[in-house]
Formats: C-alpha cells, sequence, structure tokens
C-alpha cells in the first residue's frame, strides 16, 4: 500500500549512489524483495514507472525485482520452514516458537549504468 | 561504428528503510536531550484514536504538558476536535497524499511545536494497519488501538503492526458482547506475534480502562525524562 512513499526511497539512494560514481543515466536498478515484505511488486513497477520518468537521470530506467523466499526457523525442533505455506506455526513439531529467517527484505541489491 | 556502450554494476545491498531508520534514531536522540516523549499512534479508520486522546489529555494536562499531531491524508478535523475538547496545542499535518509518516516528515511536524513547553507530544498517525508499521518516526514508543468491532483477528492479518507496538489499546470494549470478540483469545494472537506488548482494554467513550493508559503514559514520560 506504501508502494509509491518506498519509490521515493529508492530514487533517493540510486540518485546518490549515482552521483557519487559521477554517473548521468541509470539504466535500471534491481530490487531484492521478500515475499512477506508488504511491498506489492507490481505496484512498485507502477509506481516506479511514473516516479522515475518525472527524473531525468532515471527516464526509461527499468526497475527490476528479484523475488526473496520467505524461510521461518523454529526455535523448538531447530528446523526450516516456508512461511507462505505454514505460517507462525511450526509444521514439523507445532511449535509458535518461530521467527521469520528471511523474506521482509526490501534492499536495493544494485544499480546498472 | 558506434563504440559499444559500456555496461557497468554498482552494487547497493542496501535496505530502503535504512536511511529513514537513521533519521529515526537521529530524532530520538534530540529528543531525549530536550526532554520530550513523543508517542506514535496507530490504529485503522475509526478504531476511536482522537476520542480515545481526548480522553486521556483531560486526565493528564494537569499533571504533564501535553501536544498532540495529527496526520491525515487530507482536513483538519481531528486537530480542531483535540483543540476544542482539551484546550491543548493541537497541529495538523497533511501527508500530500502518504498513506503514512516517516522521520523526517515527523521531524517537519515537529518543528511547529513548542517543544520546550511539552513533556509528551503524541503522534496520531494515518489510519491505517499496514504502512505506518514499515516506518519508524522517530517516536519513544509504538502504540496502537485496535477496536472490538474490527474482530480479535488481526493481530494474525497485520503481523507487522502488532509486532512493532509496545502498547496494545483494545478500545470499545463496551460493545464486546455484540461482536464475536474474545478478549482472552485476541491477547493471545497478540503474544504471538509479540510476546513483549503490553495490552489495556479500555473504553473511551465511557472512559473504563483509561486510567491504565494516563498511568502508563506517566510512567514512560518519566523515566525517558530521569533516565
Amino acid at each position: 500500500m506504501h508502494e509509491l512513499g518506498v519509490v521515493f526511497y529508492i530514487i533517493k539512494d540510486v540518485k546518490a549512489v549515482a552521483e557519487e560514481n559521477h554517473v548521468d543515466h541509470v539504466s535500471s536498478v534491481v530490487m531484492d524483495i521478500g515475499e512477506v515484505s508488504t511491498v506489492v511488486p507490481h505496484l512498485l513497477t507502477d509506481c516506479w514507472r511514473w516516479a522515475a520518468d518525472k527524473e531525468e537521470m532515471l527516464k526509461g530506467c527499468e526497475l527490476k525485482i528479484n523475488t526473496i523466499p520467505a524461510v521461518t526457523y523454529c526455535d523448538n525442533c531447530k528446523k526450516e520452514y516456508e512461511t507462505v505455506k505454514f505460517g507462525k506455526t511450526c509444521p514439523h513439531c507445532n511449535s509458535n516458537n518461530t521467527w521469520l529467517l528471511r523474506g521482509n527484505e526490501v534492499e536495493i541489491n544494485s544499480i546498472v549504468v | 561504428m558506434q563504440p559499444m556502450e559500456k555496461v557497468k554494476v554498482i552494487e547497493i545491498k542496501k535496505s530502503v528503510f535504512a536511511e529513514n531508520d537513521k533519521d529515526a534514531d537521529n530524532l530520538r536522540k534530540e529528543l531525549r536531550t530536550k526532554g520530550v516523549y513523543l508517542l506514535n499512534l496507530m490504529s485503522s479508520p475509526g478504531s476511536g484514536k482522537t476520542t480515545t486522546l481526548i480522553q486521556t489529555i483531560n486526565r493528564l494536562k494537569d499533571k504533564i504538558r501535553v501536544a498532540v499531531m495529527e496526520a491525515d491524508i487530507d482536513s483538519d478535523v481531528d486537530a480542531v476536535k483535540i483543540k476544542e475538547a482539551t484546550g491543548i496545542p493541537s497541529i495538523q499535518l497533511h501527508t500530500g497524499g502518504m498513506c503514512h509518516l516517516d522521520a523526517e516528515m515527523t521531524r517537519q511536524g515537529l518543528d511547529n511545536v513548542a517543544l520546550e513547553d511539552a513533556d509528551l507530544v503524541v503522534l496520531e498517525n494515518v489510519g491505517n494497519l499496514v504502512c505506518p508499521a514499515e516506518f519508524d518516526t522517530g517516536a519513544v514508543r509504538n502504540a496502537m488501538i485496535l477496536s472490538v468491532p474490527e474482530g480479535d483477528d488481526k493481530p494474525l492479518k497485520y503481523p507487522l503492526m502488532f509486532s512493532v507496538c509496545d502498547l496494545v489499546l483494545i478500545n470499545k470494549i463496551d460493545v464486546m458482547p455484540y461482536f464475536d470478540f474474545d478478549l482472552e483469545r485476541c491477547k493471545s494472537y497478540i503474544r504471538q506475534r509479540n510476546p513483549k506488548a503490553q495490552v489495556i482494554p479500555i473504553c473511551a467513550k465511557t472512559g473504563e480502562g483509561v486510567d491504565a493508559f494516563v498511568q502508563w503514559l506517566l510512567n514512560e514520560v518519566n523515566s525517558w525524562k530521569t533516565n
């Protein structure tokens, strides 16, 4: 729901890195987005297109998204499982003593110039 | 022949929220120096944030100095309502269409509050259980209101919101008999998401339970100022 806000953050960071590297145009930005990150990939790319084209440096710049599968770790039986399929409760031992190992990332991986 | 365009990849590997988290930490440090406690209050639209605040502030204002920042996409109805009902300073922030506030917007709002005359500033965030949870505002603590008509299953549906809150107020407990809302079940769902969260059941309309929230705030503000 807050994809536009996220896009503004990405633009700010990307512009800063591009300027540091004396780059005048960025051709693509690669994002790592976790499956349970609350960011919806197709909304992010829609907002990106709208906002990026307003920036000289980012006109036509493509936003590529790597999806990071969500994995939860169980402290009780020390096993990992798929978060999206099983949620908070461990499918191996039924414990709720679990925590998200990865899958909530909203990260800028790299830019291509 | 055109020279081949060189392609170069620059690695960044940085969370999009990193910059905001840094701003938020800086803001918290400044507030600590000034002895001002900022509470970020979140909830769905219509959960009773403004009514709860009015009840709470009227019991607090003789004990500590309170100011309120209302954040909404549009209008100033909440800021006006707070000012009229409590007489304390209240300002309205517009998020310009955004569904949340970040640390930078919070700082801009605080620039318009007389911080030297405030012990506690309450930030009433945009009514939304999703986006505000992602953005650290720089507040000392996060609190949220879940109202009975919304249902006791909300901690399962909006896990991030419940996991970032230090305090959950369960509001409108007077209508519990008319809704299929099980307080104990709700508390156990909250504990699953966040074992550290405190839960205070209240009814902002009748005032039931509000004293417990007032006491929580007084303790919090006091320890922020003295530690």
